[in-house]
C-alpha cells in the first residue's frame, strides 16, 4: 500500500511503476483478499475464461459425435449430460460473467477516473459467490449427470434421476452473484462520477453496463424464486409446475424466461458497450448518434422484459396473449438496428485501423447481423410454428451469443489488453486468430439455418442421415473455430511473456482509461484525470510507438505534472 | 479411423430427402405450408437486402477510410437527425408488415374448420400412439389428403412436441393439458414426424412417421388397423407397440434401451436392486406393469422411470402381454412368428 511513502526518492515515473497493481503487493493472499477491482476483475476474467474453456471443449465432444447419424461414441444419455453442461456452463458460468464482471470490473472505475468500486468488500463478496456457485454448480452436475437441459423444464427436472436440487441451488448462488454486481455498478456510475462527467458525457461501454445492471438488479431475483420454488416442486411437491401434483409446465416456462429473455440483454447489451468503444477508437473518429446508442440501450433494457413470451409460441399460449408477445418481440428489432447502423455511419470520414480488436469489432457487426435478422423468422408467429425447437433457433442465438457476445468479448480483450496487462500482443496473430474464429464460426451455424428449415430438431442425439451431410459441414467448422480460439489464448499468453510494454494510450482512446498508466497502478489514477468529451480525438498527438498516444490542449495550459 | 466413409456419404445423401424438397425447405405437404415458406422468402428477401447494404457499407468504408500516409480522416462529431429517422422509420414499418403477416399465418394455424377428422395422439417416453374415431390405435400417423385432420394432444409424462415439417406444423404437448394442432395435407406420401420438446434419454428416437393416404386407401387402412389379432402372442405383439412397451423394451436378447429386454427373460432368475432374488413370472410381469418401482432388477435403478399402467391395460391386455414375453423366451422371434404387420416404414434407426 504504501509504496509511495516509502520510497521519496524514486522519480514520478519510477514510483508509479512499482505501484503498478499487478505487483504492488505480492502473495497468494494479496491477491485472495484483494479488494482492488482490477485484480478482481482479473482473477473474474481468468475464471470465465476457464468456464468457457471447458463448455468449449464438451461443444467440441457434441459436435463430434454429430458426424454420424446413429451412435458413435456417445450414448443418448451422455449426448443430454454433454449439451446440458455445454449450455449451463456456457450461459451460467461464462455468458453472463463474461463482460460486466471481467472486462466491466476493470473499467467501470478506471473509465469514471475513480479509485474503485463503490463497494469494494461486496464485489469481492460476489466474486466468491461466482466460486463458490461455480464449484457447486459443476460438482452437482458431474455428481450423476444432469440432463434436463439448462432450461430445467418441468416437469422433466421433476422427474429425472440427477441432483436438479442442488444444480438449481448453484444457479440461486450464482444469481446473487450477478445481482451484487449490478448493484455494485449502478451505485458506482451514479455517485462516482467525476466532476465534469455528465450522464452525456459517460462513454458509451458504461451505457450500456448501467442499463445490463438494472437488468441484473431486476430480473435475477425472478430467476431465484423459480428455482427455489423448483427444488420446492421437487422435495415437497407443491403442486405449482408438476401437473401430477396439480401444477402447470407452462407457469414454470413463464418464470423462467421473465428472467432468461432478459438475461438474453445482459449478455448481449455489454457486447454492444463494447463495440461502441472499440469502433469509436479504432477509427479515431467521434462515435455517430451517440445519445441515440445510449438511448437504444436502456430501450432494449426496459423492452426486453416484455418479450419473454416468444420462447413459448408453441407450448399452449393462449391465441391472444402469443399475438401480443409476437407484436412486442418485433419492438427490440429497432433498437438494436440503430446500434448497427450508428456503428457503421461511426466508419464515414474516420481513420480505419484494421487492428485486431477492430477487426473482432466488425466481425461482431457481420455475425451480429445476421444473429439479428435471423430473429425476425422466429418473431413471426407462422414462421416460428415450423423453425420453433429446430436448429434454427440453435443457429439464431449461436449468432447472437456467440458471434455477438464472444466475439465482443475478445475484441474487448484484445482492446484492453495492453491495459490491463501492460503488453501489447502480436497483431498479425491476433489477425489470424479472428480470421479462423470468422470463416470457422460461420461455416458452424450457417447450415444450422438450412437444417432448421429443413425440420431437424435440436437436442437430438441421434438424427435422420439426410442432414449428415450439414452436420458434417457444422462439425469442421467447430473446429476451426476452436483452432482460432487456441491461437487467440496463445497470442495472448505469449504477450505477458515476450510482448512489448504497451504505453498508457496506444490506441489513441480519449476516454479516461487511457489516461493512466499500463498496467494501472493500484490507486488508479495519482491526480484526478481531466474529464473530456469521451470521443472528441482531436486533442490526441501520436507521439512515438514508445509512449503512444499523447494529451495536449493546445489552448489550455498543459496537464498539471505531479510533484 | 471415421466409422463412415465421407465422399461415399456426401454421394448418397442429396438423393435421400423427401420428393418435392426444396433447398430450403421439406416438400409443401399442407394448405399452410406455402404461406409459411413464402412469408419465409420475404423476410429473406428482406434481410438479404438489408445485410448486403451493412456489409457493403462496411467493407468500403474499411477500405476508403483506411489509415495510410497522407490521408487525414475527420474525426469531429457527425450528428444528422434525418438520417436517424429514417433508419429507425423503415425499419419500423417493415416490422410491423412481417408481423401482420406472421399473426394473420398463425390464426390460420390454429383455428380448424368447423368439420374434422379427430385423432386423439398420447406422448410419452418415448412412443406415440395415434387413437381414431373408430378406436383403430396405431404407432404412426395416418390421415387423409384434402381433409382437415386435427390432432388432440396428450402427453403422460414430460414435455413433448408435435412436430410434421412437412406440414409446417407444431404444438407442444403439455401433460396435465390438451392442447389442439389441425392440418389439411395436400401430398400423398409419408412424411416424417418429430418430438421437437426434449424429453430426456432416447427424445431423438422418438421419431415415426405420418402417412397421408387418398379416401379410399384410409378406409381401407382404418378397418384394418381397427382389429386387434385374435392369436394371443400377436395381439401381446400388438400391444407392446402400441401401448409405449416398445420405447424401453427391446426384444432382442440382451439390447438393453432403457429398462431389461423383453427376449430371454421369461422365466429366468433375476437379482433385484435390493437384492432379492425373484423369477420373471406372470406374477412377477403382472406386478411389474402395475407397480413398475416396486421390485426392480438389478442394473435398472437408475433408469427407472416407469409409469403404473393401472388402469390403462385390461386383465386380457396384460395376459396378452405375459403371453408375448413367454414367447420371446428363446431369444428373437422371425419375422414370421412376429407376424409382421409391417406396413410402416421403420422410421430414423
Amino acid at each position: 500500500m504504501s509504496a509511495v511513502a516509502t520510497k521519496p526518492t524514486h522519480s514520478h515515473y519510477e514510483s508509479i511503476e512499482a505501484d503498478n497493481f499487478l505487483i504492488s503487493s505480492r502473495g497468494f493472499l494479496s491477491w485472495a483478499l484483494t479488494l482492488d477491482h482490477k485484480r478482481i476483475g482479473l482473477m473474474y476474467l481468468i475464471g470465465v475464461m476457464s468456464a468457457f474453456f471447458l463448455a468449449g471443449i464438451l461443444a467440441l465432444v457434441l459436435r463430434t459425435e454429430l458426424m454420424t447419424p446413429d451412435q458413435w461414441f456417445l450414448t443418448t444419455q451422455q449426448y443430454n449430460q454433454v449439451f446440458t453442461l455445454h449450455g449451463a456452463i456456457m450461459v451460467f458460468l461464462f455468458i453472463i460473467p463474461s463482460v460486466p464482471a471481467a472486462l466491466g470490473n476493470f473499467l467501470v472505475p478506471v473509465m469514471l477516473g475513480a479509485k474503485d468500486v463503490a463497494f469494494p468488500r461486496l464485489n469481492l463478496g460476489s466474486f466468491y459467490l461466482w466460486v463458490g456457485g461455480a464449484i457447486f454448480f459443476l460438482s452437482a452436475m458431474l455428481y450423476t449427470g444432469l440432463d434436463t437441459g439448462w432450461t430445467f423444464y418441468t416437469p422433466y427436472s421433476t422427474q429425472t434421476r440427477g441432483p436438479v436440487v442442488a444444480a438449481t441451488m448453484g444457479v440461486f448462488i450464482l444469481g446473487f452473484s450477478s445481482i451484487f454486481t449490478g448493484l455494485n455498478f449502478i451505485v458506482t456510475i451514479n455517485t462516482m462520477r467525476p466532476p465534469g462527467m455528465t450522464w452525456f458525457k459517460m462513454p458509451l461501454f458504461l451505457w450500456a453496463t448501467y442499463a445490463t445492471s438494472i437488468i441484473q438488479v431486476l430480473a435475477t431475483p425472478v430467476l431465484g424464486i423459480t428455482v427455489l420454488l423448483l427444488a420446492a416442486e421437487r422435495v415437497f411437491h407443491i403442486g405449482i409446475f408438476d401437473p401430477q401434483y396439480n401444477g402447470d409446465p407452462v407457469v414454470f416456462q413463464h418464470f423462467f424466461w421473465f428472467y432468461s429473455h432478459p438475461a438474453v440483454y445482459i449478455m448481449i447489451l455489454p457486447g454492444m458497450g463494447i463495440i461502441s468503444e472499440l469502433m469509436s477508437v479504432h477509427c479515431h473518429k467521434s462515435i455517430f448518434g451517440y445519445r441515440f446508442i445510449a438511448y437504444s440501450s436502456i430501450a432494449i433494457a426496459l423492452f426486453g422484459f416484455l418479450v419473454w413470451g416468444h420462447h413459448m409460441f408453441t407450448s399452449g399460449m393462449a391465441d391472444v396473449t402469443t399475438i401480443v408477445f409476437s407484436a412486442l418481440t418485433f419492438t427490440v428489432s429497432i433498437p438494436s438496428a440503430i446500434k448497427v447502423f450508428n456503428w457503421l455511419a461511426t466508419m464515414y470520414k474516420g481513420t480505419v485501423q484494421l487492428n485486431t480488436p477492430m477487426c473482432y469489432a466488425l466481425s461482431f457487426i457481420f455475425l451480429f447481423t445476421i444473429g439479428g435478422l435471423t430473429g425476425l423468422w422466429l418473431g413471426a408467429l407462422s414462421t416460428d410454428r415450423h423453425l420453433h425447437d429446430t436448429y434454427f433457433v440453435v443457429a439464431h442465438f449461436h449468432y447472437v451469443m456467440v458471434g455477438g457476445t464472444l466475439v465482443g468479448f475478445l475484441g474487448g480483450v484484445f482492446h484492453w489488453w495492453p491495459k490491463m496487462t501492460g503488453k501489447m500482443f502480436n497483431d498479425f496473430w491476433g489477425l489470424v486468430s479472428c480470421g479462423f474464429v470468422f470463416v470457422g464460426f460461420n461455416l458452424t451455424f450457417l447450415p444450422q439455418f438450412v437444417m432448421g428449415s429443413r425440420g431437424m430438431p435440436r437436442r437430438y442425439a441421434r438424427y435422420l442421415p439426410e442432414f449428415q451431410e450439414m452436420h458434417q459441414m457444422s462439425t469442421v467448422g467447430a473446429y476451426l473455430l476452436g483452432l482460432g480460439l487456441f491461437v487467440a489464448l496463445g497470442v495472448l499468453m505469449h504477450s505477458l511473456r515476450k510482448g512489448k510494454k504497451a504505453p498508457p494510450n496506444p490506441w489513441g482512446g480519449a476516454t479516461l482509461e487511457w489516461q493512466c498508466e499500463s498496467p494501472p497502478p493500484y490507486y488508479n489514477f495519482q491526480t484526478p484525470p481531466t474529464v473530456n468529451e469521451p470521443y472528441d480525438y482531436t486533442p490526441l498527438v501520436y507521439r512515438d510507438g514508445e509512449r503512444g498516444w499523447d494529451y495536449v490542449q493546445p489552448e489550455l495550459p498543459a496537464k498539471p505534472v505531479a510533484h | 479411423m471415421l466409422p463412415f466413409d465421407l465422399p461415399l456419404l456426401l454421394a448418397e445423401r442429396s438423393s435421400e430427402r423427401a420428393a418435392g424438397s426444396s433447398f430450403w425447405f421439406p416438400p409443401q405437404a399442407s394448405t399452410f405450408a406455402k404461406d409459411v415458406d413464402s412469408l419465409y422468402m420475404y423476410i429473406l428477401y428482406i434481410s438479404a437486402v438489408f445485410f448486403v447494404l451493412i456489409v457493403i457499407a462496411m467493407v468500403y468504408f474499411s477500405y476508403k477510410y483506411r489509415r495510410r500516409p497522407g490521408y487525414e480522416g475527420d474525426s469531429t462529431a457527425l450528428h444528422n437527425n434525418a438520417l436517424e429517422i429514417i433508419w429507425t422509420v423503415i425499419p419500423t414499418i417493415i416490422v410491423v408488415w412481417i408481423f401482420a403477416k406472421g399473426a394473420q399465418g398463425y390464426m390460420d394455424m390454429v383455428t380448424p374448420p368447423l368439420s374434422t377428422i379427430d385423432v386423439n395422439v398420447t406422448a410419452r417416453k418415448w412412443a406415440w400412439s395415434f387413437q381414431y374415431p373408430n378406436g383403430a390405435i396405431s404407432t404412426d400417423l395416418h390421415v387423409p389428403i384434402n381433409k382437415a385432420s386435427r390432432v388432440r394432444l396428450r402427453s403422460e409424462d414430460a414435455l413433448h412436441a408435435f412436430y410434421v415439417p412437412a406440414f409446417r406444423c407444431k404444438t407442444d404437448i403439455v401433460p396435465g393439458r390438451v392442447t389442439y394442432a389441425w392440418f389439411e395435407p395436400i401430398l400423398e406420401g409419408t412424411f416424417d414426424l418429430f418430438c421437437a420438446e426434449y424429453c430426456g434419454d432416447e427424445h431423438s428416437n422418438m421419431i415415426t412417421t405420418v402417412t397421408v393416404h387418398s379416401d379410399e386407401d384410409y378406409e381401407k387402412w382404418l378397418k384394418e388397423a381397427a382389429k386387434p389379432p385374435v392369436d394371443i402372442e400377436a395381439h401381446g405383439l400388438w400391444l407392446y407397440e402400441r401401448q409405449g412397451c416398445k420405447g424401453c423394451h427391446s426384444i432382442e436378447p440382451g439390447k438393453k434401451i432403457v429398462g431389461p429386454s423383453f427376449a430371454e427373460s421369461f422365466g429366468t432368475e433375476q437379482k433385484t436392486a435390493a437384492g432379492a432374488t425373484i423369477t420373471v413370472d406372470p406374477a412377477y410381469i403382472r406386478e411389474s406393469i402395475l407397480e413398475p418401482q416396486k421390485k426392480i432388477r438389478e442394473g435398472f435403478q437408475g433408469a427407472s422411470q416407469m409409469p403404473s399402467y393401472q388402469g390403462k391395460l385390461k386383465d386380457d391386455e396384460i395376459l396378452a402381454l405375459t403371453a408375448f414375453i413367454e414367447a420371446l423366451k428363446d431369444g428373437k422371434l422371425t419375422d414370421d412368428e412376429l407376424g409382421k404387420n409391417d406396413d410402416k416404414p421403420a422410421a430414423a434407426k
